[in-house]
């Protein structure tokens, strides 16, 4: 019955994916893809304190499924964020292309070690 | 975007109008994300290993996300729901990014920085590489007809 963790945790993560694009978007314009830089920075963030705190012994295997497996990876995409950055490279605009590449990899990867840092803070 | 609808009756009405979107994107995500996780039971990465079932998941997705975006925008009009739930929802689900970012953070926490350094820039490469060549045969196989040929 693990899947069912999996699959409940999506069934929120996706939704708040595309309501959170919609209003980034409606905020901000669709000139670069912040709704997609947003939820895959928030996304790793979570899921980076949700690493530390099953490291730490305090997030079951359920809980892992659910906001790990499910919500985080649901919340955040590749797919989205490769056809976007095409789409960009492909409207001439290039270095919107290479820096929404860079700007998401950094962010998230910042995010996930910051998610890893609070969680080591919380539960030593 | 909603039809213009005057004063209070705006809210409801973008409501209405967005919630079977919302509810393709929630049914596709809930595929793509269970597709994903029984990936990695088939696949199982072990611990400190190299993650890649998750670099796999992630190619095939944008692949797939590539032959969607023209199928639905340059060959046919489809169904309204359609893209909701396959790119969105399903592919969407299907690949992701936190898993990527923490499993780079994980490599670098167990020492591992040369994989750590490697995944961290495989897979956006391949990532956009599997993008744009799935993109480019999707053109030329739906696009590119020989002239006559099953044209209605």
């Amino acid at each position: 019955m693990n899947w069912l963790y999996v699959l409940l945790g999506a069934m929120v993560g996706a939704p708040l994916r595309h309501l959170t694009d919609r209003a980034v978007q409606a905020r901000f314009g669709t000139a670069f893809p912040w709704g997609t830089f947003t939820v895959n920075v928030a996304g790793s963030l979570v899921l980076g304190l949700l690493a530390g705190a099953a490291a730490a012994g305090v997030a079951g295997s359920e809980l892992q499924l659910l906001l790990g497996t499910g919500l985080c990876g649901a919340l955040t995409t590749y797919s989205t964020f490769s056809s976007e950055t095409l789409r960009l490279a492909e409207s001439g605009t290039f270095g919107y292309a290479a820096a929404n590449v860079l700007a998401s990899t950094a962010a998230g990867l910042g995010a996930a070690f910051a998610g890893a840092a609070l969680a080591g803070a919380v539960w030593p | 975007m909603t039809g213009p609808e005057p004063g209070e009756a705006r809210p409801r009405s973008a409501f209405r109008a967005q919630a079977p979107v919302v509810a393709a994107v929630a049914a596709g995500g809930g595929a793509g994300a269970t597709a994903r996780y029984a990936a990695t039971l088939v696949w199982p990465t072990p611990a400190g290993g190299f993650p890649w079932t998750i670099l796999w998941v992630n190619v095939v997705g944008c692949a797939l996300m590539g032959v969607l975006i023209v199928a639905v925008t340059e060959w046919r009009t489809t169904h309204p729901l359609l893209r909701p739930f396959l790119g969105t929802g399903v592919l969407g689900g299907f690949t992701t990014f936190s898993t990527y970012a923490v499993d780079v953070h994980g490599l670098f926490e167990d020492d591992r920085p040369a994989p750590a350094l490697l995944y961290l820039a495989l897979t956006p490469v391949t990532a956009l590489a599997a993008v744009w060549a799935a993109t480019a045969a999707a053109r030329r196989a739906l696009l590119e007809r020989p002239a006559g040929g099953g044209a209605r």
